[in-house]
């Protein structure tokens, strides 16, 4: 394939035991909004599990992300535990976030994820200013800024690839391109053929990767990574996907063309890529099984546990606000 | 469609008759152009639909899908405003209005006034805002005060259907810029349709009300439920003067101080944050003009100093309801 990267067996099934954990997230996360149990606004990133796991097995646990209101396929990959996240998701005292943020703004500095916004194109410049420090400080950290294909058509993209390319700045910028912004097609709001050919004017790289691909999505990662680890500034990675469950969950994805999610969700890449792990001796479906099974008892755990924790005391409103708490 | 709903249950809620306005203006006058992101047909017409069918009906030169570039489409508004078109963008979330400050506040707000009246402004920018949705802390934010204070800006909240038709005509014809926020609870509420044809004044409060203890000054989401603090007074004898300000920015100072100079007591209700809020202007102006007449200091209700909190029971203790409404008018009368 031409791959100047490929993971090792462990890095392989690391990949896949993230992918597995977005996935039943995902399925549990949209089962128990279904039963009412946890209301939540909920932007599902079924669909795009390999793109967080092929790039995190590449940070350390000091490096840094910035992510976006569609961000749990990401912040799991990058190590949020599960109880600190279900308990924020269901607004809990014990939530990464004491309830206060919750699921468009999960924040969690322990494991990196620094960073959760709302706003489309605000993670980027502030990877840019993560990535400053630790070019400053030179503490060898990268950071890493996820963020949607409709977000390359605000000004904060652009200002901020300029910035970083200017700078060269430990930052990688990728865009998680499902062809959709909200309801709308990327080709009729975007003049670019390819996200990435927007790296080309401010000089600095930028790639197209099947973002469905492990393999090649690992290739790209760390290439941009180790790039910038060592000094050489940022880069673009586009990474082509798709959103099975539409823009917010209780879409009914009446924009989309007919057949155009079926065709995406029948070549789901989870599946997909066990059978690969099996196919090529990395592993056997009953090591699988068992690991899946794993994985799925401690969503469930994390769930129980959100659900019989403590809401927050209304006093909270008064306390983080600044550093000081506002006197009643 | 709309015509359908109406007849069938004779209410239509906010959406249908912000739709209603929107094709009569388009209908009206060619000048009336639409875009904001998702808002043409095949992206549904909009997240909830108010723009349903323009793009079909007028055509997708006229009714325009976005790139997600607020600054972009408030920037062409400006400039198609400027040549004599009558711009309606749209900006999703009030929140997102942020990312367009720079034409709002810079530009929209100041060019007639800086080119000596040779140019002006007259675009509407429709936004939605509200908590109650458990969106957390970008989703929901009141800017009305913000774009209050900045001299140049209308700014209209609407409180029922037939109220968000009048006005929103109102604010399409006007020859200045107005921002036109829309509740995202009061959407789907049903109200009495509007009258095809009819404008609301910008600028022009609505004694909606009358009462003789307590003047209860409120506008959007808080007109329900002043609405209802009135009703439940009058049962202990208390008479509350409800009135809805409707337009914020200029605000109709003559009929609040007509009012509050009859019942000499007042209270000012909004759902945004209450520190440095529309309710302070406006008890300032009442304190300066009806100091010697008031019988108890003006109250203000609003939000506690806080982003809006995600968790459901801090979102309930955050948004200001009726039992704070009603605790304020009774402060005024000592009760
Ligand atoms: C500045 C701003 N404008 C509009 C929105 C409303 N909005 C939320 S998500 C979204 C679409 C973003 O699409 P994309 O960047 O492709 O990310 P995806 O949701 O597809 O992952 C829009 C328009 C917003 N959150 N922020
Ligand atoms: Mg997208």
């Amino acid at each position: 394939m031409g791959l100047a990267h490929t993971p090792d067996r462990a890095t392989l099934l690391d990949i896949y035991r993230k992918m597995t954990l977005i996935k039943q997230n995902d399925e549990k996360s949209r089962a128990i909004i279904l039963s009412g149990k946890i209301p939540m606004v909920y932007y599902s990133p079924r669909g795009q599990e390999v793109i967080p796991s092929a790039i995190s097995v590449n940070l350390k646990a000091t490096d840094n992300i910035c992510t976006i209101y569609r961000g749990t396929h990401d912040m799991l990959a990058k190590g949020v535990p599960l109880k600190d996240l279900w308990a924020e998701l269901a607004g809990k005292s014990t939530g990464t976030c004491k309830g206060k943020g919750g699921p468009m703004h999960i924040t969690h500095p322990a494991s990196g994820v620094l960073v959760t916004t709302g706003i489309v194109g605000s993670s980027l410049p502030i990877a840019n200013g993560v990535a400053l420090a630790s070019q400053i400080r030179g503490d060898g950290g990268v950071a890493v800024a996820y963020f949607g294909d409709g977000a390359s058509n605000i000004g904060a993209f652009h200002e901020a690839l300029n910035m970083a390319a200017v700078w060269k700045l430990p930052v990688i910028f990728v865009c998680q391109n499902n062809l959709y912004g909200e309801h709308t097609k990327y080709e009729k709001t975007t003049a670019a053929k390819r996200v990435a050919d927007r790296a080309d004017s401010y000089q600095i790289p930028g790639v197209r990767v099947d973002g469905n691909d492990p393999l090649a999505m690992y290739d790209a990662a760390k290439t941009a990574i180790d790039r910038a680890r060592a000094g050489d500034g940022p880069t673009l990675i586009e990474a082509m996907t798709f959103r099975f469950y539409g823009h917010v969950f209780g879409d009914a994805d009446r924009y989309m063309d007919d057949g155009e999610k079926k065709a995406a969700m029948a070549n789901d890449p989870v599946p997909r890529f066990r059978q690969w792990l099996i196919d090529n001796g990395h592993s056997s479906d009953a090591d699988l099984s068992a690991m899946e099974t794993a994985v799925g008892k401690e969503i469930d755990e994390a769930i129980e546990a959100a659900i019989a924790a403590p809401f927050p005391d209304v006093a909270e409103l008064r306390k983080d606000v600044f550093a000081e708490e506002i006197p009643a | 469609m709309e015509n359908a709903a109406a007849s069938k249950s004779q209410k239509v809620n906010m959406i249908q008759a912000l739709n209603m306005a929107l094709h009569e203006a388009m209908e009206k006058d060619k000048n009336v152009i639409v875009f904001g992101e998702d808002v043409a047909d095949p992206e549904e017409g909009g997240i909830v639909g108010v723009t349903k069918g323009l793009s079909t009906k007028y055509g997708e030169l006229r009714v325009r899908s976005t790139p997600i570039s607020e600054q972009a489409i408030v920037g062409a508004a400006i400039g198609a405003g400027i040549v004599g078109m009558r711009p309606v963008a749209e900006i999703m979330l009030m929140n997102f209005t942020t990312v367009a400050m720079d034409m709002i506040v810079n530009h929209a707000a100041k060019l007639r006034f800086m080119s000596g009246g040779q140019t002006h402004v007259p675009i509407t920018i429709r936004t939605a805002t509200g908590s109650g949705l458990g969106v957390g802390g970008q989703h929901a934010d009141y800017y009305e005060a913000w774009f209050a204070h900045v001299p140049g800006l209308k700014v209209v909240m609407p409180s029922s259907p037939a109220e968000a038709y009048g006005l929103l005509l109102s604010c399409i014809e006007d020859d200045d810029p107005c921002i036109f926020v829309e509740n995202t609870l009061l959407y789907f509420a049903p109200g009495t349709p509007p009258v095809p044809g009819t404008r609301i004044p910008l600028g022009k409060a609505n004694v909606i009300r009358e009462g003789n203890d307590v003047t209860l000054i409120c506008y959007g989401p808080h007109v329900a439920p002043s609405l209802a603090v009135a009703d439940a007074l009058s049962q202990e004898n208390i008479s509350v003067e409800v009135i809805d300000l409707r337009t914020i920015a200029p605000w109709d100072k003559a009929t609040v101080l007509a009012s509050v100079a009859k019942t000499r007591r007042a209270v000012i209700t909004h759902e945004a944050v209450k520190p440095f809020g529309v309710g302070a202007e406006i008890s300032s102006v009442i304190h300066e003009e009806l100091f010697s007449q008031l019988k108890a200091p003006v109250q203000r209700v609003g939000a506690p100093y806080s982003p809006v909190p995600y968790s459901k029971p801090l979102e309930t203790a955050f948004m200001p309801g009726i039992e704070t409404i009603k605790a304020a008018v009774l402060k005024t009368i000592n009760r």
